[in-house]
C-alpha cells in the first residue's frame, strides 16, 4: 500500500518527529517503498499459526518484591537537561 | 610480533608466564590506536582508565589468580553504557551522556580483569549494515581492493569493532546484533564473531534497538579467542527478564576439532539469484572442508527463508519505534532549543528530529506505521507469525537430526563507502539476507573467515548452530577456521 503526503505526515505527528511539509512528500516515497517490500509477506500461508511472541520456550521471571536501590536522586538527573530543585523540568504541560 | 598483534589466547599465556605485563599490552594499544585514527575506529578514547585496569590486572596476574580475560585489552561498541564513559549508541540524541552505571557484560568483563581501551564506532542506533549512520562519520575499513585506494565499509552495525580488531587496534572487541551486525562486519574484515543464543548474554545496559533480537556477542582474530571471551560474557542475569539462568559451558574445552559423524545442512534456499560465483565458490570449499574433517553434509530445506528479512524489517522497526520512544530531551541527551510558546509537544518534535539521523527517523516511523490502528494486524501480527514459521523450519531440520548448517555470510565482499548511498534503502538491507533469520529464531551463528574474492578480500561463512549448542558450534567453527587456514592481513595503509 502507497503512503500518501497525509498519512506520512501522520505517522510523523504520531512518532513525534517534526518534518518540514517540503520534506513529507520525499519521506512518503521512501516509506512507501519499505511498505512494498513488506507487502510479500502477504505471499506466506499463515492460517493457524499464532504470532510468536518469545524467540525461545522459556516463563518470564520475576524477581522478588523488594527494595534493591535508592536514594540516588543525584544520579538519576545527572544527565537530564534541565533538572530544578530534585526534579526534571519540561515546558509548561497544563495551563 | 608488537604485542597488539596477539590474539587472547597468546596474550592470556604470555601474562600467565610473566613474560609481558597487562600495563605494556595495553601500552603497545593505546599506540596502535593513536597511530589508527584514520580509521576511525575508537571514538571515545580511555586511556587513563586502560592503563589503571592494566595495573590492577598486573595485580592479580601476579597473585597466580587470574581468569583468561584478566589483562586482555578491549574495545567496546558505543552501545554498551559503560560507566563515566560516554556511551552515545553513535546518535546525537544521545550527546554528552555518560551512565551512572555498567552494563552487564561490560561489568562481567571487568570483573573478569579485562582492560578497556575506549568505544568503537558503529551505526547510530545500530540501525544500518556499513557504519555509515553514524554521528562520529564512517568508520574505514582497514582492507583495501588490490592496486585500489578506494575507502571501504567495515560493514555494520559493529563496524568499528570489526575495523578495530582487523587492524591490530585491540585483541578483541564487543559487538551486538540484531540481524547481522556482528557476523557481517566480520566478514567483511576477515575476523570471527558470534551471536549468540538469545538469552545466552544478558541485554542489561546495552542500548535497546530491537529487544526480541539483540544479543551481544564477541568479535575477535579467532575461533579460540571467541569461545574465551563468550565464556566471560554470558551467564544468568536477574536485571534481564529473558536471561537465561542456564549453566555456562567451558567453551574453549569443547574445541576439540573432533566433527567426525556430525551432520552439517545445506539450505537449499540460500542460493540466491544473482549471488557473485566468488561466494557459491566459498561456499563449495566450506563444504568440502568441513567433509574431509568426517562429517556427513546434507541438502536440507527452509522453505520460508525468502520472507525472513520483510519479517525482520517489520518486527525490529516496530520494537525499534518503541523502544526509542524514551529519547524525549528529558531526562538525557540532546533537547532541542524551544521557541516563544513551544510546548511539551514542540519539544519532544524538535529534539527528536534534530537528534535522530535520517535512517534511525525512518525506522522509528516504519515501526510507528506497522504498529498503528487499523496495520496491526496486516503486517506485525502477520510478521510475527511468519517469525513463528521461520524458526519452525529449523526446529524441523534440527529435529531430523541437523547439528549444525553452513551458509554464506553476506552476499558480497565490503563495497565502498558512498557507494550505496543513493540506493534505495531496500538493497542495503539486502546485506542481512543471510543473517536474519538467525536472529528471527533467536538461534546462535558465527561468521568465519575462509578466503579472500578476486580483488583480495575477505570472504566469510556463516555456521548456524542448535539453540544453547554454542560450544558445538564453535568446534564447527573451529574446523572450519583450521582448515581453511585464513591467515591473511589487511596491509597497512592508515
Amino acid at each position: 500500500m502507497a503512503i500518501d503526503i497525509d498519512t506520512a505526515r501522520k505517522v510523523a505527528k504520531l512518532a513525534r518527529i517534526r518534518v518540514e511539509e517540503g520534506d513529507l512528500s520525499a519521506l512518503a516515497d521512501k516509506l512507501s517503498g519499505i511498505i512494498g517490500f513488506m507487502e510479500q509477506l502477504n505471499e506466506v500461508d499463515v492460517a493457524g499459526v499464532e504470532p510468536m511472541t518469545s524467540v525461545t520456550p522459556m516463563r518470564l521471571r520475576q524477581r522478588a518484591d523488594v527494595v534493591t536501590d535508592g536514594d540516588i536522586q543525584a544520579q538519576v538527573l545527572k544527565n537530564a537537561p534541565d533538572a530544578r530543585e530534585g526534579f526534571f523540568a519540561v515546558p509548561k504541560v497544563v495551563e | 610480533m608488537s604485542a597488539n598483534k596477539w590474539t587472547i589466547a597468546a596474550a592470556r599465556d604470555a601474562l600467565r608466564k610473566g613474560e609481558i605485563s597487562a600495563v605494556d599490552l595495553t601500552m603497545s594499544c593505546l599506540t596502535a590506536i593513536d597511530a589508527g585514527d584514520g580509521l576511525n575506529a575508537f571514538v571515545h578514547k580511555t586511556p587513563e582508565l586502560a592503563l589503571e585496569q592494566a595495573r590492577s590486572a598486573d595485580v592479580r596476574l601476579g597473585s597466580g589468580e587470574a581468569p583468561a580475560m584478566c589483562g586482555i585489552p578491549l574495545g567496546i561498541k558505543d552501545l554498551f553504557c559503560t560507566m563515566g564513559v560516554p556511551s552515545q549508541a553513535a546518535s546525537n540524541i544521545l550527546k554528552g551522556f555518560t551512565p551512572e552505571y555498567e552494563s552487564t557484560v561490560t561489568a562481567k568483563l571487568f570483573a573478569a580483569g579485562a582492560v578497556m581501551l575506549g568505544k568503537l564506532n558503529m551505526d547510530e542506533f545500530a540501525m544500518g549494515s556499513s557504519n555509515e549512520t553514524s554521528c562520529y562519520g564512517n568508520a574505514v575499513n582497514p582492507w583495501r581492493r588490490q592496486g585500489s585506494d578506494v575507502q571501504l565499509t567495515p560493514g555494520g552495525s559493529s563496524g568499528g569493532s570489526a575495523s578495530a580488531v582487523a587492524a591490530d587496534l585491540c585483541l578483541a572487541a564487543t559487538g551486538t546484533d540484531t540481524g547481522g551486525s556482528i557476523r557481517q562486519p566480520a566478514a567483511f574484515t576477515g575476523i570471527v564473531g558470534i551471536k549468540p543464543t538469545y538469552g545466552r548474554v544478558s541485554r542489561w545496559g546495552i542500548v535497546a534497538f530491537a529487544s526480541s533480537l539483540d544479543q551481544a556477542g564477541p568479535m575477535t582474530k579467532t575461533v579460540r579467542d571467541s569461545a574465551i571471551m563468550l565464556g566471560a560474557m554470558c551467564g544468568h542475569d536477574p536485571k534481564d527478564s529473558t536471561s537465561a539462568d542456564i549453566p555456562v559451558p567451558d567453551f574453549e574445552a569443547a574445541l576439540t576439532g573432533d566433527i567426525r559423524g556430525k551432520v552439517i545442512g545445506i539450505p537449499r534456499e540460500y542460493r540466491m539469484d544473482g549471488m557473485p560465483a566468488e561466494i557459491e565458490t566459498l561456499w563449495q570449499q566450506g563444504i568440502a572442508m568441513l567433509k574431509d574433517a568426517g562429517a556427513t553434509v546434507r541438502d536440507i530445506s527452509l522453505p520460508h527463508t525468502k520472507y525472513a528479512l520483510p519479517a525482520y524489517y517489520v518486527i525490529a522497526p516496530a520494537e525499534a519505534s518503541s523502544n526509542l520512544a524514551r529519547y524525549d530531551g528529558v531526562r538525557y541527551g540532546h533537547r532541542a532549543k524551544l521557541a516563544a510558546g513551544d510546548g511539551i509537544t514542540e519539544m519532544y518534535e524538535k529534539t527528536r528530529a534534530e537528534g535522530f539521523g535520517h535512517e534511525v527517523q525512518r525506522r522509528i516511523m516504519v515501526g510507528t506505521y506497522v504498529l498503528s490502528a487499523g496495520f496491526y494486524d496486516a503486517y506485525y501480527n502477520r510478521a510475527r507469525k511468519v517469525r513463528a514459521l521461520i524458526k519452525r523450519d529449523f526446529d524441523t531440520v534440527f529435529a531430523e537430526g541437523i547439528d549444525a548448517i553452513l551458509t554464506p555470510a553476506t552476499p558480497s565482499a565490503a563495497f565502498g563507502l558512498g557507494e550505496m548511498s543513493d540506493a534505495d534503502p531496500i538493497r542495503m538491507y539486502l546485506n542481512d539476507v543471510f543473517t536474519v533469520t538467525v536472529n528471527l529464531a533467536g538461534l546462535p551463528g558465527i561468521a568465519v573467515p575462509v578466503g579472500l574474492d578476486a580483488q583480495g578480500l575477505p570472504l566469510g561463512l556463516q555456521l548456524i548452530g542448535q539453540p544453547w549448542d554454542e560450544a558445538g558450534l564453535l568446534n564447527h567453527a573451529h574446523v572450519l577456521e583450521s582448515r581453511a587456514g585464513f591467515v591473511a592481513k589487511a596491509e597497512k595503509w592508515w
